[in-house]
């Protein structure tokens, strides 16, 4: 068998497998050090664990949802515009993506808090009559998490809605279809690749979010990540973390799997 | 109309991503003593207090250097793989491919605390070379994607024909391909450089005594919010405007590196 250009990858490789694959199987390895699967016991049979699976879980899918909601509009947007606009709509899109997510998140503290910003507007406008509380809570992970993923769904849309061909639009419009009508028979249909490939990605991601519930949760709202680093920071508890980093890691990798028997998830996304 | 109703609604949908950009640089230019939205008066009092306080410059250095060097070594270790990957032809290439955008997928908390019980035991918690290791792993799938990307599109005609005329593999690679490849090249650097300098999670672990710029700021926002953070805040934000300028003008433009 022939390795035409193997040699290439290989000091690559050695530092993957040096720095990345053995430190994950070494540590994935404590948690059956004792040669039982307590650990595993505990994380997904005790209620106050299985209750940060269920937390994670499920700011995971509304993430996931509300990124669709507000990146399908901005790649739709992009996507068909003129190319001067969609040079600005996408470099207002890289930037917040590019900034450090430790800014934005304390960008949203200023913003969220009670005496924050957005309490104020909102009191002066007179729409509340008192403030609302935005953050240390769900909400507040909520907002930030939205804020972090938005561009890593609008980008693979943008992707599904540039390679449609326009003149399939075109002809639904000429025969007579309303822009409604079009938009729900023929745009969502022939870019579902696109919401597909945005959606396991954000969602991926947010199940391993550490900065944004760390700090906008401010200790009450637990996600795995966090549970993680308390149980190694705090109470050294490595057996639990690795069996907690395992259960995440298969979540995370099945999710993926599973995606990937759908559609082929490109390098691109 | 429709068209201008989805205007409207991404225009709200640009104000929620920008509000959070926007609103540091009034805050790092306020004259309050605390956090106080608008502020009261002008003044240059954060980026004074910022630039006199050794501890802030000392993390901003480390993580430059850091930066610097995870993106040289991410572009010698990743730029070879890239060509590995597009052109080479061996068993197990896909399983490398895996590989190498694994860290994208793997939550970074995994790597850090894996990365972190190696490391201690190494005694490499504290040394910079130990973070610029774990900031390469994580950089090295932005190299992979920029530079397959841009291996693809390469017209390789321009190698044969350099062959042809008598160039060796060496110098065809150094005077040829290497140059027409700059623009990848580039956007690949200035993404490894930016991964690790804005890197928190792995840094929260390996970093030890030795702050660097994210941890100090993670430091500062658990235990008091001052306005330094948002001086700081500016600066960061006008760093990552100036790196998006350089790709845009020097790399492969953005929607390039962007997918």
């Amino acid at each position: 068998m022939s390795i035409r250009g193997f040699f290439p990858a290989l000091p690559a490789l050695i530092l993957l497998l040096a720095f990345f694959l053995f430190p994950v199987v070494r540590m994935l390895g404590f948690s059956v050090e004792a040669g039982t699967l307590d650990w595993y016991a505990k994380a997904l049979g005790e209620g106050l664990y299985l209750q940060v699976f269920w937390n994670t879980f499920e700011i995971a899918l509304l993430v996931t949802g509300f990124c669709l909601l507000l990146g399908y509009p901005l790649g739709f947007l992009i996507a068909t515009t003129t190319p001067t606009w969609a040079t600005l709509g996408f470099i207002f899109v890289l930037l917040p993506l590019w900034t450090s997510v430790l800014v934005r998140t304390y960008a949203w503290m200023v913003l969220l808090g009670r005496n924050g910003i957005v309490n104020r507007w909102l009191l002066d406008a007179g729409i509340i009559s008192d403030p609302l509380p935005l953050l240390h809570n769900f909400t507040g992970v909520l907002i930030g998490m939205v804020h972090v993923l938005l561009p890593y769904m609008v980008l693979p849309i943008y992707g599904a809605v540039r390679r449609l061909d326009p003149a399939i639009a075109a002809a639904a419009q000429g025969l007579g279809a309303s822009n409604w009508r079009i938009f729900w028979r023929i745009y969502i249909p022939l870019t579902l690749n696109g919401i597909f490939a945005g959606s396991v990605l954000v969602f991926v991601l947010s199940l391993g979010f550490f900065i944004t519930p760390a700090l906008l949760g401010g200790g009450r709202v637990m996600m795995i990540a966090v549970l993680i680093e308390q149980q190694v920071r705090e109470t050294l508890n490595w057996p639990f973390a690795a069996a907690l980093s395992f259960v995440l890691l298969a979540f995370t990798f099945a999710v993926y799997a599973l995606a990937q028997r759908f559609t082929r998830l490109e390098g691109n996304t | 109309m429709s068209r201008r109703l989805l205007a409207a609604a991404c225009g709200l949908i640009y104000f929620f991503l920008m509000l959070p950009l926007l609103v540091v640089f009034p805050l790092s230019l306020s004259s309050a003593p605390y956090m106080q939205f608008p502020p009261p008066g002008l003044s240059w009092q954060w980026y004074e207090r910022y630039l006199d306080d050794p501890q802030w410059i000392d993390a901003t250095w480390r993580s430059l250097y850091i930066g610097g060097a995870t993106a040289v070594l991410a572009l010698a270790l990743g730029v070879p793989l890239a060509f590995s990957l597009t052109r080479g032809r061996f068993p197990g290439r896909a399983l490398v491919d895996r590989l190498a955008l694994a860290p994208i997928i793997v939550p970074t908390i995994i790597l850090s605390v894996a990365v972190y019980g190696l490391f201690a035991k190494l005694k490499l918690i504290g040394a910079w070379y130990g973070l610029v290791v774990a900031h390469t792993v994580l950089a090295l799938p932005f190299v992979v994607l920029v530079m397959t990307a841009g291996l693809r599109d390469f017209d390789r005609g321009l190698e044969q024909a350099a062959a042809g005329l008598g160039a060796s593999r060496t110098s065809t690679l150094l005077r040829i391909t290497l140059p027409l490849l700059r623009p990848s090249l580039v956007s690949a650097g200035l993404l490894a450089f930016i991964s690790s300098f804005d890197e928190l999670v792995v840094a929260l672990f390996l970093a030890g005594p030795n702050m660097t710029l994210p941890k100090k700021m993670f430091d500062n926002i658990m235990m008091e919010i001052d306005p330094t953070i948002a001086a700081v805040s500016v600066m960061q934000i006008l760093l990552v405007t100036l790196v998006m300028i350089l790709i845009g003008r020097f790399g492969r433009g953005l929607r390039g590196s962007a997918r």
